[in-house]
């Protein structure tokens, strides 16, 4: 049997990314797919014949470009379509909108709030701040601040440093940005309580926490620090949907000369002699490798593919332990035609964009209330989309899909298991809330992908359907991501090596963790580095 | 503007629109902020010279205006603004800034004293945010009234003259930063002999109802006085040669600026006649005391450079070549026919008659050029005709 350089557990993006790298290093590397498709939660497919949906992930921003410059991603038919605006549509059938030309947006603004407009300036200059500081350090391995290795203590005075050139007022800012629920920031900048909600749901996204819970924030900055071509914050298509970007992916993989297996699930990491060997799959065959990487998140990893008696209890403690909780859902809609939104009336640019519908803190916190009640928000925050409004590739003509991500959802239902009738209830309640703002939806709807934590979870392996592989809390960034002293891609054994979004730096279609990963591997093998330096904000 | 459709338009006409758009030759417009406002209407030169040699209009009204009023305004405005705020009498107007607490700018404007406790703050970007953060225990009513003043700006060295024809009683001795209210068709029109270009001029304040009426009157009585519309390109020129800064080129306003240290204090762009420490408190003052006491980072100077290529973005450097500075806006003079800079410099470097090198570079037929022209620091403005101060104002 063909011995590999390394065996790659996972085909998401990051997956995909780390074997890229490790392939164009030269190693054989094998990446390895429970389902008959790759992509993981970057995935589009075909649920409703002739429609493509975006399945999980539904916009891009965070894929870092020098790791698509860097494989060529562009060469395999990868293309990121910016897209304008979102809106929040309120209860009183009025509307707030962020529109894409910034005096329009300006004007919006005022229309709410006259000071909130100036007060945005301040907002969107303390944000950028906060992203200037972060960037450089997506495409870096985290420092152990225990360590006393010269690399360790080398990165950790370049943090420091980059820490003080902030400033002094910055330095103060940021120990409160790390801290402060979403809430709280927005309440030092504005007034408005629908300008506020909007602002407040990417604090929440992915998370299973409320706007007013400490620690939304940072979420809310994981969503602004990512790009479109140099423009900050801004978010895109991918033409195709996000199974473009995995293809992209594999493309690249196939032709550095890796090699990719479907219908592959591992049963378990083989350890030998304290070291990972090799991987049994659930169909008896069995793989050896100088490097096992697991993509999969730390949970299922740790508890379930690996032998916890080839672990120290301490770190399977850690790894119970880890915060992966199941927070969201999603509905994936095939439309017979564009719903009509009446607050927005006709030829309104922001039906382009992501579509919320809730108006005040007050909401978004009610909604959390439910999910810490053990059921799905009766009045949810979604983030919609139709992505088929600016990518013609999607649907037949005419036709449209729809991307409804929904929060909160528990992992279990009042604490016992979901059912189909569960499932299909809490799709009830999101498509109920969609028609309350658009009269004809109903009438449109072809078909309903619903996905509760359960669905997502037996699908893309994501325990409790968390999308970030786990929650991005201070106590779990960083060095601490996942677990205290195991930030820098290695596993608890020699040989094994993690690349999951559950690393530094954290969820999101990011694909810096495989890279990141493979950078750490490829120095263990003390083989060159193959993976791409981050680019530095001027 | 306010209403909930706005966004089906990106930008609105401007009161004065009707009577802009023919005159529009070249059929481009700018934007500022949310109206159409051209940078050119005929041909920068021609424009240029109206303002120098007869008389030209620009359109102000997308200014931001912010009115302050109440018991406590001038308090204040005395706290939010560097400067003495009692100099400005009522009837009268004052250059003034303002900064935040660590002594940044946050833009510049004119102080319009109305009437005894009524006052108007022109400036570039919207201020609402801090100015009202500020107004925290005073007894003050502030309000954004942008959209419901309509304004010209119209200057040039046969501006009075031409007021004077169209009926305004005594404009002639309206001193310079003064002001006068007009019964105009039916409403009040409001002159205050300044401006943006450093020659004589006044400007023009009227209920939007009224534009097209006083725009109509205005060019009558000026058609013998060679008035015309100009655009932004003129107007920079001309605010270069009168030594006026412009907030987005010459500073950048505190409140956006991502990166904390490229903002400015007012020491640091020579506008050291703008701050009175002596006032007991306004805002920045704790910062400007500190750095009056250890030094500011940068020096702001009006460079004469040698030869007659523009030095716009051109780095300066010490004779050694050592970069300690660049250029914000530079442009050949034609009415001081001298090559003409703004430069942000290292402290200590700036120090009037001090010599350095702008490297500038200049592209004929394709062809680019490096020169790295002598350039010296000037401590007077480059254009600064007699008739900007005089009181009677002279008919041309």
């Amino acid at each position: 049997m063909k011995k590999y350089d390394a065996i790659v557990i996972g085909a998401g993006h990051n997956g995909l990314t780390n074997a890229a790298f490790l392939a164009k290093a030269g190693l054989s590397v094998l990446l390895l797919e429970r389902n008959p498709y790759i992509g993981g939660a970057t995935v589009s497919r075909e649920i409703y014949p002739g429609f493509k949906y975006s399945n999980c992930s539904y916009v891009c921003s965070l894929l870092r470009p020098e790791i698509y410059r860097d494989l060529n991603l562009a060469k395999y038919g990868l293309q990121i379509v910016p897209y304008g605006g979102s809106v929040t549509l309120c209860e009183n059938g009025d509307f707030f909108g962020n529109f894409t030309d910034a005096d329009v947006a300006r004007r919006e603004m005022q229309r709410h709030s006259e000071r909130d407009a100036v007060a945005a300036v301040r907002f969107d200059r303390d944000i950028m701040r906060q992203c200037k500081f972060i960037r450089p350090f997506l495409m870096r391995t985290p420092p152990d601040p225990t360590s006393f290795k010269p690399r360790d203590i080398r990165e950790l005075i370049h943090y420091g440093k980059e820490y003080y050139k902030l400033g002094e007022e910055v330095i103060y800012d940021t120990i409160r940005f790390y801290t402060m629920s979403i809430a709280e920031y927005l309440d030092e900048y504005f007034e408005s309580g629908v300008i506020k909600a909007a602002f407040a749901g990417s604090g929440i996204i992915g998370s299973a926490l409320g706007v007013m819970s400490p620690g939304t924030s940072y979420v809310l900055l994981h969503h602004a620090m990512g790009e479109v071509d140099g423009s900050m914050g801004a978010w895109g298509f991918a033409r195709g949907g996000m199974g473009a970007i995995a293809d992209a992916m594999a493309a690249a993989l196939v032709d550095l000369g890796g090699e990719i297996r479907t219908d592959a699930g591992v049963e378990q990491i083989i350890v030998r002699n304290g070291r990972a060997v090799g991987v049994a799959l659930e169909n008896g065959d069995e793989h050896y490798a100088q490097v096992i990487v697991s993509n999969l998140d730390p949970k299922r990893t740790f508890l379930k593919i690996m032998d916890e008696k080839d672990l120290d209890p301490s770190f399977v403690e850690k790894a119970k332990n880890f915060k992966i909780r199941g927070s969201s859902g999603k509905l994936n809609i095939a439309l017979d035609g564009v719903p009509e939104f009446p607050a927005l009336g006709k030829d309104n640019e922001l039906i382009r964009g992501d579509m919320h519908f809730m108006d005040s803190i007050e909401r978004l916190e009610r909604a959390y209330d439910d999910w810490k009640n053990g059921t799905w928000s009766k009045d949810p925050y979604v983030d919609m989309l139709i992505p088929t409004l600016t990518d013609p590739t999607m649907t037949p003509e005419g036709k449209h899909f729809m991307s409804v991500f929904v929060q909160y959802v528990p992992p279990k239902v009042n604490g016992r298991d979901w059912t189909d009738a569960d499932r299909d209830a809490f799709g009830q309640t999101v498509l109920d809330q969609i028609a309350n703002y658009s009269p004809n939806f109903k009438d449109l709807i072809l078909d309903v992908e619903i996905r509760t934590p359960r669905e997502i979870e037996a699908e893309v392996g994501l325990t409790e359907g968390n999308i970030f592989q786990g929650e991005l809390t201070m106590d779990q960034l960083l060095f601490n991501r996942p677990f205290p002293g195991y930030a820098q891609y290695r596993g608890p054994v020699k040989g094994m090596y993690m690349c999951g979004s559950a690393t530094h730096p954290g969820g999101g279609v990011m694909a810096a963790p495989g890279a990141n990963a493979a950078r750490e591997i490829l120095m263990d093998l003390k083989r060159p580095n193959s993976v791409p330096e981050g680019w530095v904000d001027d | 503007m306010r209403s909930r459709g706005h966004f089906r338009k990106n930008v609105y006409p401007s009161p004065f629109h009707s009577r802009l758009e023919p005159l529009n030759k070249l059929k481009e417009w700018g934007r500022w902020h949310d109206y159409l406002s051209a940078d050119t209407y005929i041909c920068d030169s021609k424009e240029y010279f109206a303002v120098r040699n007869t008389c030209a209009v620009f359109d102000l009204t997308p200014m931001e205006k912010t009115r302050v009023t109440g018991p406590d305004a001038f308090a204040y405005l005395d706290r939010l603004l560097t400067r003495s705020v009692e100099k400005v009498k009522p009837g009268r107007v004052g250059y003034c800034v303002w900064c935040d607490d660590n002594g940044r700018l946050l833009d510049d404007g004119t102080l319009f004293h109305l009437h005894e406790g009524d006052y108007r703050l022109c400036s570039l970007h919207p201020q609402l945010d801090w100015m009202l953060t500020s107004a925290i225990g005073f007894d003050v009513d502030i309000r954004v009234e942008t959209h419901e003043v309509a304004a010209l700006a119209f200057q040039g060295p046969t501006s009075c003259a031409v007021l004077r024809k169209m009926g305004l009683d005594d404009i002639e001795n309206l001193k310079p930063f003064g002001i006068k209210h007009y019964a105009f068709a039916g409403t009040e029109l409001m002159v205050s002999r300044t401006g943006y270009s450093g020659d004589l001029g006044y400007e023009l304040w009227i209920d939007p109802s009224a534009a097209e009426d006083l725009w109509d009157r205005l060019f009558e009585a000026g058609e013998l006085h060679g008035i015309m519309p100009f655009g932004g390109n003129a107007l920079d020129l001309v605010r270069i040669e009168a030594g006026l800064l412009l907030c987005g080129k010459d500073f950048l306003p505190a409140d956006g600026t991502v990166r904390p240290e490229r903002t400015r204090s007012p020491f640091e762009l020579g506008l050291d006649w703008l701050v009175d420490l002596s006032k007991p408190c306004f805002n920045g003052r704790q910062a400007l005391l500190e750095e009056k006491k250890n030094g500011s980072r940068y020096n702001f100077v009006k460079l004469d450079i040698d030869g007659n290529k523009p030095a716009n973005d051109s780095f300066i450097m010490l004779q050694n070549k050592t970069t300690v500075g660049h250029v914000t806006s530079a442009m050949w003079s034609p009415s001081a026919k001298a090559n003409i800079a703004f430069a942000s410099l290292e402290a200590p470097y700036g120090q009037v008659g001090e010599e350095f090198l702008a490297e500038i570079y200049y592209q004929r037929e394709l062809k680019w050029t490096r020169v790295l022209a002598p350039c010296r620091v000037i401590d007077h403005n480059f254009f600064e005709p007699p008739r900007r101060r005089m009181t009677p104002a002279p008919d041309f």
